[in-house]
């Protein structure tokens, strides 16, 4: 196990490295000199200077990425040009933001979609299945900013019940939860209905197994063996799919963010965008990467706990 | 090394059968975990072929005939038919789009600016007063027009470095096993957004910058194919007879690796066409005023209480050609892949 967590370490730090140095690659094909685009149109010639020394744009580029690489790893970001807040202090202020938002997200879809698949198997081929199965589909390509929009519509501004923008008050957790209902469900319907199919078709191919022969044969009541037995063996793949998928939760949460203008990492690095905030793109992306990475890692080492094969040991 | 990284691919037979229809939310973790076993079961395994070329053409005509017949199982499946129809319908509005919609789609109205519904505008007007039904219309064709070259350019460029990944040596492997996961650390819609704001949005582009984030996904899949294939009899043999690399990859290892990653490229469809509507709905996708759907969605999200229409009609097309395109995609799956059928049956 041991040497497999070590294996699975190394190729996400080379990987991270990769992607940070493809990364620096990329920002160096942006058109126009980083002083001018960083410091604007009216700086002054010697300001720029100062600037570019300082930052170390006059030296030769692999020099540039040591300093990005040292930076990085003391854990600077550098300084946002618009507001000179460091760059760190400003993520880990909307990080939280973020991750409660995944992780409700999955914790929703969790609680809807694997009863939703039990039941839908439970009931295999009658009408209900059906429509369960139909409606899973539905949810599946719904895409999620649009069901954020949809969201929106309905119970922000036609009936008003929940707020339509932004986090909540600092320190008022029942505001900062009406904020969240939103979002999460916007984020969590596409994957009540995956994880639906999904469960459905565990506890399918988990019902034709000996021991749930057996479980029937002693005269368990079938309520008993659907829940106790079937489905705890059939959560295992479910399990280690919700863990590849909360990287990738990522990605749906920006264009929520965006959507319900919910501070957040997604949020902060579409504002630099549009501002033309470099560090703090920068800044945001590599955050990203980190996070990503760091799910993965935990969503393999989850995989090789459930299935001990997966370590080719 | 390879072992072990093929290794990693058991436990996703799980997840397998699931290779969901919105690939964003799992990227690669099912695809890339999906052998593709019908590599071996597939009707069009040129296999045959190989043992006895002097009969090639009683072979064809059964070979077809067996297509045919697969692809009238999908055509019957109600699910199938109707993604079938949908997807016919979409096609059809993008072909015949100048024929069918009451108005030029860019033609700016001011005074009919945010209208309901009504018999002059079907869906209303949105802020320019431009018709949003002409614009949903041909906001068919730049999804087509985005999203099938996107995944085009994803296949060709994820099949070149997957089968040389796959055939190569393990040190050639293992650099390309680093790049895939390396493009693969961010996700999708964040690298897009990045390379779009630093270079700005084009039309041209964006096929490339959406297909990029597909190629780690389809090389994978042909890397794990290639790797089972290439063991097999027919590559030591024409290995034997003094075949190039290039001609064992492109000739005798292509043509029976490359049937999964068409039913994934064909389940990736809908998946692109949300991936452009959602960056033409942060300004970054296609530019305006070309009708894209993404656009017409942006608006309405922009004047969402004034005008709460745009928003319902431009979502209900967006949502019935996800929906079109993923039925008929799963089905072909189904169909197509034997093993995920009989394990499935989602």
């Amino acid at each position: 196990m041991f040497s497999y967590i070590l294996r699975r370490a190394t190729l996400i730090i080379i990987t991270v490295l990769g992607a940070i140095i493809l990364l620096f690659i990329l920002f160096q094909f942006m058109p126009g000199d980083m002083a001018t685009i960083l410091l604007g149109p009216r700086a002054s010639e010697s300001l720029i200077e100062d600037y570019r020394q300082r930052m170390w744009l006059d030296r030769p580029v692999y020099m540039q990425l040591a300093r990005f690489l040292g930076n990085i790893l003391r854990g600077d970001l550098g300084v946002d040009v618009l507001n000179y807040i460091p760059v760190s202090r400003l993520i880990m202020n909307v990080l939280p933001n973020t991750i409660i938002l995944a992780v409700s997200s999955i914790f929703l879809a969790c609680l809807i979609g694997i009863p939703l698949g039990v039941f839908s198997a439970a009931n295999r081929g009658s009408p209900i299945d059906l429509l369960t199965g139909m409606l899973s589909i539905s949810m599946i390509t719904i895409p999620h900013f649009l069901a954020g929009l949809l969201a929106l519509l309905l119970f922000a501004v036609h009936l008003g019940w929940l707020p339509a923008m932004g986090g909540g008050a600092a320190g008022e957790p029942l505001d900062q939860l009406r904020h969240l209902a939103l979002p999460a469900f916007s984020l969590a319907l596409g994957w009540v209905g995956y994880l639906a199919r999904l469960t459905r078709a565990t506890v399918l191919e988990e019902l034709g197994e000996d021991y749930v022969r057996t479980a029937r044969s002693k005269g368990l009541p079938e309520k008993v063996v659907l829940y106790k037995h079937v489905l705890r063996c059939s959560l295992i793949p479910v399990i280690a799919v919700i863990g590849v998928g909360f990287g990738n939760l990522m990605g749906g949460a920006v264009l929520i963010e965006i959507v319900f203008h919910r501070p957040g990492l997604g949020y902060l690095i579409y504002n630099a965008i549009q501002t033309r905030n470099f560090p703090v793109l920068q800044g945001g992306l590599i955050v990203t990467i980190f996070l990503y990475a760091l799910a993965n890692f935990i969503a393999d080492l989850s995989y090789s706990y459930i299935d001990p094969r997966v370590r080719g040991e | 090394m390879a072992d072990f990284k093929d290794s990693q691919k058991n436990p996703g037979s799980n997840s397998q059968k699931t290779s969901g229809p919105n690939a964003q939310k799992n990227p690669g973790s099912n695809s890339q975990k999906t052998p593709g076993p019908s590599s071996q079961k597939n009707p069009g395994s040129s296999e045959t072929g190989e043992v006895k070329p002097e009969q090639p053409e009683p072979r064809r005509s059964l070979k077809t005939k067996f297509k045919a017949s697969k692809f009238k199982k999908v055509i019957t499946s109600p699910m199938g038919f109707l993604g079938f129809i949908i997807v016919l319908i979409i096609i059809l509005l993008a072909i015949f789009a100048p024929l069918i919609a009451p108005y030029d789609p860019l033609e700016i109205n001011i005074a009919h600016m945010l209208e309901g519904s009504s018999s002059r505008f079907i869906m209303g007007t949105d802020n320019l007063g431009r018709d949003i039904f002409s614009r949903i219309i041909y906001g068919s064709r730049i999804a087509l027009m985005v999203a099938i070259p996107a995944i085009i350019f994803g296949v060709i460029v994820g099949m070149f470095l997957g089968i040389i990944s796959g055939y190569s040596t393990e040190r050639v492997d293992s650099f390309f096993i680093v790049l895939f996961d390396t493009m693969r650390s961010l996700p999708a819609i964040i690298f897009a957004i990045t390379v779009l704001a630093i270079i700005g949005p084009s039309m041209y582009i964006l096929p490339i910058i959406m297909g990029i984030t597909r190629v780690p996904i389809y090389g994978r899949l042909i890397r794990a194919s290639t790797l089972r294939v290439k063991e097999n009899e027919y590559v030591t043999a024409s290995r034997a007879l003094g075949g190039s690399s290039l001609s064992i990859m492109f000739k005798h290892i292509l043509p029976n690796v490359i049937a999964p990653l068409f039913i994934q490229a064909a389940m990736d469809i809908p998946v692109m066409i949300t991936f452009e509507a959602g960056l033409s709905f942060l300004g970054l996708g296609v530019p305006p005023p070309t009708p894209s759907w993404g656009h017409i969605l942006r608006t309405g999200y922009l004047n969402v209480r004034q005008a709460p229409h745009i928003v319902i009609y431009g979502g209900i097309a967006l949502i019935l050609a996800t929906l079109g395109f993923t039925l008929l995609g799963e089905t072909l799956r189904d169909v197509f892949d034997p093993k995920l059928q009989r394990r499935g049956n989602l």
